[in-house]
């Protein structure tokens, strides 16, 4: 029973991660790419490992560990790529344009460089 | 204080880790795991540990449940989310960047703030300068910095004040 | 019953593997790729788990978990390198 419990929340667990893989080729742009990655995997290794602990019940400490460490240092890594992605959006722009209605981490870094240039409005820059 | 406070969880939580790890039943782990997580933990060499801003009472302890339950629910509706916006023909998305203040002071609480933000529906953290958060939103709906700060994370802030304001 | 419903689950795992290494292949940008990598790292993690329980060996999970340290510090480190690196 218990088998069949954990192999049912694996195969829910790995639909998630086809679904991030579907969102990272269907979506425009890297920032897009990132949301349908970090968020679907998670909860798609989430479902699979606790799955596979609960078939086998002694794995499931380990797993759960795993699980945690999953939860705790997917997010980090999105940030520290979304971070290094938008620092390096000049370079990046020239390969692949993104999709940014309204970009208020440019338009602050740009009043705090060129407090005199900085343009009336309230930040429709998009930096194309 | 805080900072044995800080190592004294870390301790606990690295010892944990050990005895689920390896075979608890075994006395030679319990002792060998009990110097390397003492040592890893008080030991100047490893650098401070945010872990101290964790207030450890019967009230932080339930509020960190309820903050848990919060969480789950909150990456089960944004999985959801991601499913339909991947799903749909169209892909309906509006993204940009936009700022929010938080409340939160402490390093531990702004950590698990933005990790809360990325795994929540349709938002990542980008870039943290002090008090304010560059918050990447699939759908962008609020450019104003008080209405997107209540759109986001509202709800998380409350429940992380609890245990680690 | 359990086997075969987890077998399909593997399946379907590998092949989300297979579409984000498609992502990794067409990039355009470095941090396409890396986010590509980073989530197939996940996937790759879920696949040994699954691995070590076909083969009934637990030493497998440990594998998973050092793997899945290792790659967290190899995304960090190739963000910290597209941050200095192309600004």
């Amino acid at each position: 029973m218990n088998e069949t419990i954990g192999a049912f929340l694996a195969l829910g667990g790995s639909i998630f991660l086809l679904l991030a893989s579907v969102g990272m080729l269907r979506m425009p742009d890297y920032y897009n790419r990132m949301q349908t990655g970090t968020k679907a995997t998670t909860l798609g290794s989430i479902l699979f490992l606790v799955g596979l602990g609960v078939m086998r019940p002694e794995w499931l400490g380990k797993m759960l560990l795993l699980v945690g460490f999953v939860v705790l240092t997917n997010p980090v890594s999105s940030h520290a790529l979304a971070r290094a992605a938008h620092n390096a959006r000049a370079k990046l722009d020239k390969v692949g344009k993104t999709v940014l209605a309204v970009d208020a981490l440019a338009d602050a870094e740009d009043a705090a460089t060129d407090a005199p240039a900085r343009a009336a409005g309230n930040g429709e820059a998009e930096h194309a | 204080m805080k900072d044995l406070k800080g190592r004294a969880i870390r301790f606990v939580l690295l010892y944990g880790a050990w005895l689920v790890l390896t075979d608890p039943g075994k006395r030679d782990e319990w002792i060998a795991g009990g110097i390397v997580a003492l040592l890893a933990s008080v030991l100047p060499l490893f650098p401070k540990t945010a872990l101290g801003d964790l207030k450890l009472s019967p009230k932080a302890l339930f509020g960190m449940i309820a903050y848990f339950a919060v969480f789950m629910k909150a990456l089960v509706m944004s999985n959801l989310d991601v499913a339909f916006r991947v799903l749909h023909p169209k892909l309906p998305i509006n993204p940009g960047i936009v700022a929010i203040r938080t409340r939160l002071a402490t390093p531990l609480g702004r950590l698990l703030l933005a990790n809360s933000i990325t795994l929540t529906p349709g938002t990542i953290t980008v870039e943290t300068k002090g008090d304010t958060f560059f918050i990447h939103w699939i759908n962008v709906s609020e450019r104003d910095v008080e209405a997107a700060t209540k759109a986001i994370v509202g709800e998380f802030e409350k429940r992380l004040e609890v245990f680690c304001g | 019953m359990a086997d075969t419903v987890l077998l399909v689950a593997s399946g379907i795992a590998l092949a989300a593997l297979v579409l984000a290494g498609l992502r990794m292949v067409l990039g355009p940008t470095a941090v396409d790729r890396t986010v590509a990598l980073d989530g197939m790292t996940i996937m790759a993690l879920s696949l040994i788990a699954a691995y070590a329980y076909f083969t009934g060996r637990g030493i497998y999970v440990d594998v998973a978990m050092v793997y899945g340290l290792a790659s967290f510090a190899g995304v960090v480190a190739i963000a910290r390198y597209l941050e200095g690196g192309l600004k």
